[in-house]
Parts: C-alpha cells; sequence; structure tokens
C-alpha cells in the first residue's frame, strides 16, 4: 500500500475558516438589515448598505465553501473524512457532483448556496423591501451555516463540518503509525444512487426549499412592517416558481424511485416523499389564495397562515429527515449527525418566532366583513385551498407517528404506533377523493375565474364542458374497459377538468391573451396526471401469472403473481414469448454485458480476468487472460428476451440485481420497456446462488480421460478434452518453488453456438494436494481435476451437477403511464407561463413605486 | 346559519374522520403472543413483530425451507419473548433474509399459522463510517 506523507490541510482549514466566516457574516448581516428595518431605511442608507455588504460577504463565502468542498472531492483527498465516506477513485466524473450532496453536511451547504443566490437576485430586484426581508433571510442562513459548523465549546458540539479530517473521526491503530496515513480509496458513493436522478433531483429539491424561504421573509417583513398587502406582489411569482421546482422534484423523485427501486411504482407513500408532498400541497394552497387576495382583497388572513406554515412544514421535512426519529420506516434517510437539538431548534425558532409576530398584528390585518358570495371565485378558489389543506393534513398524521411516539417516550409514556400496513392502499383511498374534489373544483372555478358568475350564466356557460365531458368519458370508459365506480368518477372528474379549462384556454388564445393561461395550462396537466395515476396504478396488472406449476404452497394468488426462468429455456406468458438469455456484468470498454462465467475473480473486485476470448457482434474484444475494468462490479444484468407470439417481435430487457454492501442488502431495481400506451415493468425478485446450502448437487461422477480431444457428456452437453497444462501461479494462492499447480482444458459446447472454457486445477502446495471445484454457471455444473497419471498423461474428472440456472421475475403491467409523465410536463409549462405573468407585474408596479 | 360556519363544521367533520382512519389503520409492533390474541379476538389488522431467525448452537440457521419451485417460502422466526413461530412467506426467499440480523414480518395469523404479507430485513451493513 502506497503511503502518501503530504496530506492537505491547508485547503480544510480554509473552508472551514469559510464556514465560520459565512456563519458570523450571516448574524452581521441579519443584525444590521433588522437595524435598517427599525429605522425603515432603503437603497443607500448606511445600515441597509452595511447588511447588503456583509449579506454579499457571506454568500461569497458559501460559494467558495462549496468550491473548495467539491475541490477536495474531485482531487480524491481522502485524507478528509467526506471525501472518504462519499468518494470513490473509480466514481465517473459526474457521480462526483453527487457526492457533494451525498452527505447531510453537503445538502446543507448545496440549500445554503441556492438561498444564498437567491438573496443575491432579491437585493438586485428589490429595494423597498430589501432590509425586511434580507433579516430573515440572512437569520435563515446563520441556522443552515451552523449546521456545518463544526465548532465544540465545552461539551457543546455546534454543526458538523465537512472538513473533518478522517483521522479525527475514525479510530484506526494506522493514524499511531502514521499520523499521516491516507487511505488509497474512498468507501464510495453509494451504488444505489449512482444514478443521473442523483446529480439532478437533490439540488433541485434544495432549490424548491430555497424559494418557500422568499414569501415567507415577505410576510414576515409584512407582519412586522404592518404593511399587511404590499409583501403579497413580490412574494408571488415566487411562490409559483417554488410550486413548479418542488412539483418538479418530487415527480422526478417519484420516477426515480420507479426505475430503480421495485416496490412496483412511482409513489410508495414513504415518509420521505410525504415530508416534500405535504409542503408543497400547502405551498400550492398558498398561491391560491395569494392570487384571491390580488383580485379582490380577500382571503389575506388565510394567506399569512399558508405562507408560514408552507415554511414550517419544510423545516419540519427536514427534522423528520435528518433527525434519525424516522428509524427504520424510510428507505432514505441521512446518518445521523446528532443534529437533532439543533434541527428542533431551527424549528422552533421560525414556528415560535412567527406565530408572535402574527399574532401581535393580528387585529390590525384587514379582512372583508362581507361573505364571499357562492357564485363567485373566491369562494370557490377557498374551497379548493381547504381541499388542499385538508389532503396535507390527512397524510401529515400518520407521518408524524414517529414524533408522536418519541413525545410520548418524552412524558414517560410508551406508544408503539406503526405505519399503517399497506400504506399505499391506505393513503391512496383518501387521496383519491380529495383529488376529485380538486379537478372538479379545478374546472368549474376557472369559469367563475374569468367572469362575474350567476346562477343563469353559470348554467349557460357550463352545460357544453360538462356535456362533452360526460360523452368524452363515457366514449373513453368503454374503449378502455372501466367498470370500478370510483375510477369513472375520477375519470369524469379529470375529463371535465381537462375539457372546461381547454374551453377556458381557447378562450384565452382567441383574445390573444396568451400570457393569461397558465392557470387553464396548469390545471390541464394536473388532470391528466390524475388520469395517467388512475390508469397506471388502478389497472397496474401483474402479467406474469404462474399457470404451469400448481405445488402445495399455492394457497393464495399472490403465490401465482412469479414465474421461474431456465437458463435458455423459454416460457409463454402474457401474450409473450420469455427467455432467460444470460447473467452478466458491465465492463468499461467493452458494449453489453460480459457473461460471468467468462471471468476469473482477482483480489479487486473491480478487476477481472477473461477466462476466454470474448467476442461481441463478431468483434474481438479481449483475449484469454485479458484483464478487465469494471466500474460497478456489484451490478449484475439478467438478459431477458420477449418475442411477441403475435408477431415474432422481440425487445430485450436487463433487470439488475446490485449486492450494496453499503446498505447491506441486494437491490433490484427493474427494467422498463415503454410502449405508447403502457410500460411493462420486469424485475429480478431471486436468482440462483450456486454457493447457498439449498443447492443440491449430485453424485460426484469420475469421467477418465485419456487422449486430447477426447469428447464426453457434462451436464447433457458436449464437452472436449483439450490437454493439460502447466500453470505458474493460481489466483489467491502462492506458490513456493517446491509447489506445482496444473489445469486441465475443457471446453463445452452449449445453446446457439456459444462454448465455454472450464479449467479445473490441481495444486501441490507444502506437500498437499488441492482440488479447488470450477463452477459453470451455463453449464450448472462443478468440475474438480481428480487425479493424474504421470505415466499414461490420462486425467481424472469429477462432475457434479445441478438444476439449470434460474431466475425468478415478476412482470407487470403500467397502463397509460405516459399521461401522467405528459401531464407533468404541461403543468410545468402551466406554472412557468404563470410565474412570468406574475412577476412582469410585480417589476412593473416595482418601476412606477408601488413595491 | 352563515356559510363559513357550515364550511368550517365539515372541514372538521373530515378532519376528525381522517384522524380516525388513521388510528384505525395504524398497525403497531407486537410479540407473537399478542398476536395471537389479537387473532383470536376476531382482530385481523396487520401487525409488525420484530424477532429474529432461529439458530442452532454452531449459529446456523435453521427450520428455514424454501418451498420446491422457490416461489414461497417458511422460516421459524423468534422474537423478543424468545417465542418461535414458523412464518409462511407466499413469495420467493427474500435474497438477504440468510444474512439478516433483524426481522420484521408484516402480517397476522390466519388458521394458527403465521402468514406474512411483507418482510423487512435489518442486514448488518459491512460499511460503517466510522472505521477504515
Amino acid at each position: 500500500m502506497e503511503l502518501s506523507t503530504e496530506i492537505h490541510l491547508g485547503i480544510g482549514n480554509a473552508g472551514h475558516l469559510l464556514v465560520i466566516i459565512s456563519f458570523v457574516t450571516s448574524l452581521i448581516a441579519s443584525f444590521a438589515y433588522a437595524k435598517a428595518s427599525l429605522k425603515n431605511e432603503i437603497g443607500k442608507d448606511p445600515w441597509v448598505s452595511f447588511g447588503r455588504n456583509f449579506f454579499i460577504a457571506h454568500g461569497l463565502a458559501v460559494i467558495a465553501t462549496v468550491v473548495i468542498l467539491f475541490a477536495i472531492i474531485y482531487n480524491n483527498y481522502f485524507e478528509y473524512h467526506y471525501a472518504w465516506s462519499h468518494s470513490s477513485v473509480n466514481l465517473a466524473v459526474h457521480y462526483m457532483i453527487a457526492c457533494f450532496w451525498e452527505g447531510q453536511e453537503g445538502s446543507f451547504l448545496i440549500w445554503t448556496l441556492w438561498n444564498a443566490l437567491l438573496g443575491f437576485v432579491l437585493i438586485y430586484t428589490n429595494k423597498k423591501w430589501e432590509a425586511p426581508v434580507m433579516t430573515v433571510f440572512a437569520l435563515v442562513q446563520a441556522f443552515l451555516t451552523s449546521m456545518i459548523l463544526g465548532v465544540v465549546i465545552g461539551d457543546l458540539k455546534i454543526g458538523s463540518s465537512p472538513f473533518i479530517l478522517l483521522r479525527d473521526v475514525v479510530n484506526d491503530p494506522i493514524f499511531l503509525i502514521n499520523p499521516n496515513y491516507v487511505p488509497e480509496d474512498g468507501t464510495g458513493l453509494n451504488p444505489l444512487l449512482q444514478n443521473y436522478w442523483m446529480v439532478i433531483h437533490p439540488p433541485m429539491t434544495f432549490l424548491g426549499f430555497a424559494c418557500t424561504l422568499v414569501p415567507f421573509s415577505f410576510c414576515i417583513a409584512g407582519l412586522w412592517r404592518k404593511d399587511f398587502k404590499d409583501w403579497i406582489r413580490p412574494a408571488l411569482p415566487w411562490t409559483i416558481f417554488g410550486g413548479v421546482i418542488l412539483g418538479t422534484a418530487i415527480v422526478m423523485g417519484g420516477y426515480w424511485a420507479y426505475e430503480t427501486l421495485n416496490f412496483g411504482g412511482y409513489w410508495n407513500w414513504d415518509p420521505v416523499e410525504n415530508a416534500v408532498y405535504v409542503p408543497w400541497l400547502v405551498l400550492i394552497a398558498s398561491m391560491h389564495t395569494m392570487i384571491v387576495f390580488k383580485k379582490s382583497e380577500t382571503a389575506l388572513k388565510t394567506s399569512i397562515v399558508l405562507v408560514i406554515s408552507t415554511f414550517i412544514l419544510i423545516l419540519y421535512a427536514t427534522f423528520l429527515v435528518r433527525s434519525g426519529i424516522l428509524g427504520d420506516t424510510s428507505v432514505h434517510s441521512f446518518t445521523d449527525l446528532g443534529l437533532s437539538g439543533q434541527l428542533l431548534l431551527y424549528l422552533l425558532f421560525f414556528l415560535i418566532g412567527s406565530v408572535f409576530l402574527a399574532a401581535r398584528v393580528w387585529k390590525l390585518i384587514p379582512t372583508s366583513d362581507q361573505e364571499a358570495s357562492t357564485y363567485s371565485r373566491e369562494f370557490w378558489i377557498f374551497i379548493g385551498a381547504l381541499t388542499l389543506c385538508l389532503m396535507a393534513f390527512q397524510v401529515l398524521v400518520p407521518t408524524s407517528f414517529p414524533v408522536f411516539n418519541s413525545i410520548v417516550e418524552l412524558f414517560g409514556g410508551y406508544s408503539s404506533l406503526a405505519p399503517p400496513a399497506n400504506q399505499i392502499e391506505f393513503y391512496s383511498k383518501w387521496q383519491l377523493w380529495f383529488a376529485i374534489g380538486i379537478a372538479f373544483l379545478s374546472g368549474t372555478g376557472q369559469f367563475f375565474f374569468w367572469k362575474k358568475m350567476d346562477k343563469d350564466k353559470l348554467k349557460s356557460v357550463i352545460a357544453i364542458p360538462v356535456l362533452v365531458s360526460l360523452v368524452l368519458s363515457a366514449i373513453i370508459f368503454s374503449l378502455t374497459k372501466v367498470y370500478n365506480w370510483i375510477y369513472i368518477i375520477i375519470l369524469v372528474a379529470g375529463v371535465y377538468s381537462v375539457v372546461s379549462n381547454s374551453k377556458i384556454l381557447i378562450d384565452l388564445f382567441r383574445s390573444k391573451s396568451y400570457k393569461l393561461t397558465g392557470g387553464s395550462i396548469a390545471h390541464i396537466g394536473i388532470a391528466m396526471m390524475l388520469i395517467g395515476i388512475m390508469y397506471s396504478e388502478g389497472y397496474s396488472r401483474i402479467v406474469s401469472k404462474n399457470t404451469t406449476t400448481i405445488s402445495r404452497d399455492f394457497t393464495e394468488e399472490q403465490n401465482q403473481n412469479m414465474v421461474v426462468l431456465f437458463l435458455n429455456d423459454p416460457k409463454p406468458m402474457a401474450g409473450y414469448q420469455i427467455l432467460y438469455k444470460s447473467e452478466g456484468m458491465n465492463a468499461v470498454g467493452i458494449p453489453g454485458y460480459v457473461k460471468k462465467s467468462y471471468l476469473t475473480d482477482t483480489q479487486d473486485p473491480h478487476y477481472k480476468v477473461l477466462k476466454q476470448q470474448l467476442i461481441v457482434e463478431e468483434e474481438v474484444y479481449g483475449e484469454r487472460g485479458d484483464t478487465l475494468y469494471f466500474r460497478t462490479p456489484e451490478n449484475t444484468y439478467h438478459e431477458v428476451e420477449f418475442t411477441s407470439l403475435k408477431n415474432g417481435r422481440a425487445f430485450t430487457i436487463f433487470p439488475r440485481t446490485q449486492v450494496n454492501d453499503q446498505m447491506g442488502q441486494t437491490i433490484v431495481s427493474p427494467d422498463i420497456k415503454k410502449q405508447w400506451n403502457r410500460d411493462l415493468y420486469t424485475y429480478v425478485a431471486l436468482q440462483a446462488d450456486f454457493e447457498e446450502e439449498f443447492t443440491e448437487w449430485s453424485e460426484k461422477e469420475i469421467i477418465k480421460l485419456d487422449s486430447i480431444g477426447q469428447r464426453f457428456f457434462v451436464n447433457d452437453y458436449v464437452a472436449e478434452y483439450q490437454g493439460l497444462e502447466r500453470i505458474p501461479s493460481v489466483n489467491f494462492v502462492d506458490l513456493g518453488p517446491n509447489d506445482a499447480a496444473v489445469q486441465a482444458r475443457i471446453q463445452v459446447f452449449a445453446e446457439r453456438g456459444q462454448s465455454y472454457l472450464i479449467e479445473p486445477k490441481f495444486i501441490i502446495k507444502d506437500g498437499n494436494v488441492g482440488r479447488p471445484m470450477e463452477l459453470n454457471q451455463e453449464i450448472a455444473s462443478r468440475l474438480t481435476l481428480e487425479d493424474i497419471d504421470p505415466d499414461t498423461g490420462s486425467v481424472q474428472l469429477g462432475v457434479q451437477t445441478t438444476q439449470k440456472d434460474w431466475i425468478i421475475i415478476q412482470a407487470i403491467e403500467k397502463p397509460q403511464i405516459n399521461i401522467l409523465w405528459i401531464g407533468t410536463i404541461v403543468m410545468i409549462i402551466g406554472f412557468i407561463v404563470a410565474t412570468r405573468r406574475r412577476y412582469v407585474e410585480f417589476v412593473k408596479m416595482r418601476d412606477k413605486g408601488m413595491a | 346559519m352563515k356559510k363559513s360556519s357550515i364550511i368550517g363544521l365539515v372541514v372538521i367533520a373530515i378532519a376528525v374522520a381522517v384522524i380516525i382512519s388513521t388510528s384505525g389503520n395504524a398497525s403497531s409492533y407486537v410479540t407473537f403472543d399478542e398476536a395471537k390474541t389479537m387473532a383470536v379476538n376476531g382482530r385481523t389488522n396487520s401487525i409488525h413483530v420484530v424477532g429474529e431467525l432461529k439458530k442452532n448452537s454452531f449459529g446456523q440457521i435453521v427450520g428455514l425451507t424454501p418451498s420446491s419451485d422457490r416461489l414461497s417460502v417458511e422460516f421459524t422466526l423468534v422474537d423478543d419473548n424468545l417465542k418461535e413461530q414458523v412464518v409462511f412467506l407466499n413469495q420467493p426467499m427474500p435474497t438477504d433474509l440468510l444474512k439478516s440480523e433483524k426481522v420484521v414480518v408484516i402480517g397476522g395469523y390466519k388458521n394458527d399459522r403465521f402468514i406474512a404479507d411483507k418482510v423487512l430485513l435489518k442486514c448488518p451493513s459491512k460499511y460503517e463510517e466510522t472505521t477504515l
């Protein structure tokens, strides 16, 4: 092992110092901005300038910290704990970016960075609100940077620094011998996270988190200044922008889970998914009440409550995910860094602070005395916002069980509430009714939005959309055979929302009011998502029905939902002939996958030696004895070919099995065949393991081979003896001068013209004889070289065979899932149009000196 | 009655319904004995039982048999009160079952058999952030 004597202390010290600087500057900026707010200063007044300079210094320090941490990861400085525990030399460069936020510290840092950048934008765009808004901003930044401060005062540890040295964390005797010891390699990014979504999903989520700070800060600023109305205009575009970013991040996370984890869907109601879904719903509710306020000066108090709730719920989500309180209830969890106290303080400070500020002035906030009429848009949007809040509440309650259990225990009680055993069913049965309500409201609300309504007018505008959507739904549900009455209601609601919003959209296009189309486009998107979810989840169908085997254990339906596939033994299923063809690994520089039986292990799992010539598509990619490099040796891919029984067209999928040592689990991932009207989702539930105890091997058969070229049978395959050779070295064995090793060369001819070399060895070491078994998965045999007759040159081969290699697969059909993804994109477009409109509005008013 | 009061009442009613439904659907962590009592009393809620696979004095796992077609598996679980119970799982053996240190079975008793709908495993991670 190479010992590096140089460790890069400077860069880490600089990083740590920058974190401290950013913490201190944010406190100073907050103080200065607070002073400025109290004096009502703006522009170039002394306290504002002072605060601004310090906030800019803070932002620059944060940017520099990010650069330094990335440099440490990128340059493989494994003397740093963060690089060592999150990166490794075998990592592709784009995953080095993902390493950055794999750990808690890095993810706090990216969140801090987004906040700082948004702060810069606000300073640049909004002078009137700068002082009070940035007071809140800088205060939040102080809390965030304190999480990565890494300062110890007495027994009190504040924050966990990403710049801590490995030797300060790990107690290993090697550091006593050589304090400058640097490991050659890191432990790497969790292989499960080595996925392009890991590069894009976390920063998107944290940008969403950061966006919720903007309306919150404006709201607090409004309460503080007793300027209860004007904060809404500059805050609204940010609320909408936050809505689209967070919404996109949520769907992205769902898509990632769908592709990578095998719980069979895109949404699992995992506590961490819920923790972000809940604030998003409340954010969307606040967005609607803010729009109502802008139109009619009502719903101000509701807006204030919802804007504050959104931000507090983000902090609550952060607390849930990072304090370790979720324990084993979630697939996502950060290592507990002992920050629970600090996280709780962060949550409570802003909760109590904002409740206090709001309560102080609550009576002064203007309200409209008049009740909203049933025929007013305010009324319907208000009902919509309420529905969203109830939706959030329903998810929040069970997600908070671990918190509830902890609180009960804190007071000496005992509580062992566990999440509902069937979470998906439990949440879905509630959420779908709320979603139906939302779809009807979003369809109808739009008519109120654009016109003054009364009973008769409503009847006349609504008649055509209702009729069209009923007819359309009837056609759709008879064509797609939707007979479940709940699904019919979902379909009608969804179609109604699409139709009525499309009508509004067409009207807007006719009047050339393109800028105003955001709302109707977003609502069409949401309704499409609802329809897509109904089909893909409600009519999700297991197509790998087991009809051929019947055994005593097949008592329940679930039993028959998986199919055993033997290697090279086709089986009919769901209109396809399915064939398990091979099991392979992904080697760098070689197209497709290399069969495991072609490879011998070396000491380093990333390097394997070819047992025979490697030919891919008639091109030679390697000779016997060549070493291949595997970036991710923990991944195995199963080649499964589907041939349509109707038209003979075939496609191949490669579901993955990953032996994930970091998580101590084997993770199976599906491979998804996308078709226009459905996804075919297939994963390998279990694969044969020839090494395990349940594999039954035949009695050893001894075959005597006398001459080179002699043919014989191994497990019903033709095999040929090609001679004996002396080998200078054997893997994993040290041969001394008096030791010797020989190997017999056996070629076995298998299906589709393929052949395998099996070379059992006979080793003499220190006077003892070793006969290691040579296993070949494709032939389902293991061979030993039992004896060699030096006089005649004949050898005795021991052959044991077992059942052919097999995998158990499950295939699920997800109809019309593309409607969900297309709906998502439509929704995003709508949000962007709306954000733009509200931002332009704000800029116009600001330039008139109104905001 | 004012419209806002009606809306308020409806909202409260839904919120209460949510809470009742949540507590009714909540599962809980119990032992096999408690699970059996629940089943005898006719409560068919799915429950969580935490335990370990039964091992002999050599530390080998005993009482675990995959079905002949490998599509289901039976194993013996010892709960925190050291009560042994044969658990039937209607799915292929979870890949890491043999090396798990803790097993959570979610399911319930049906005709004296413990049928698991789902099995969660806690496996020793080879990877520790605090050792080289």
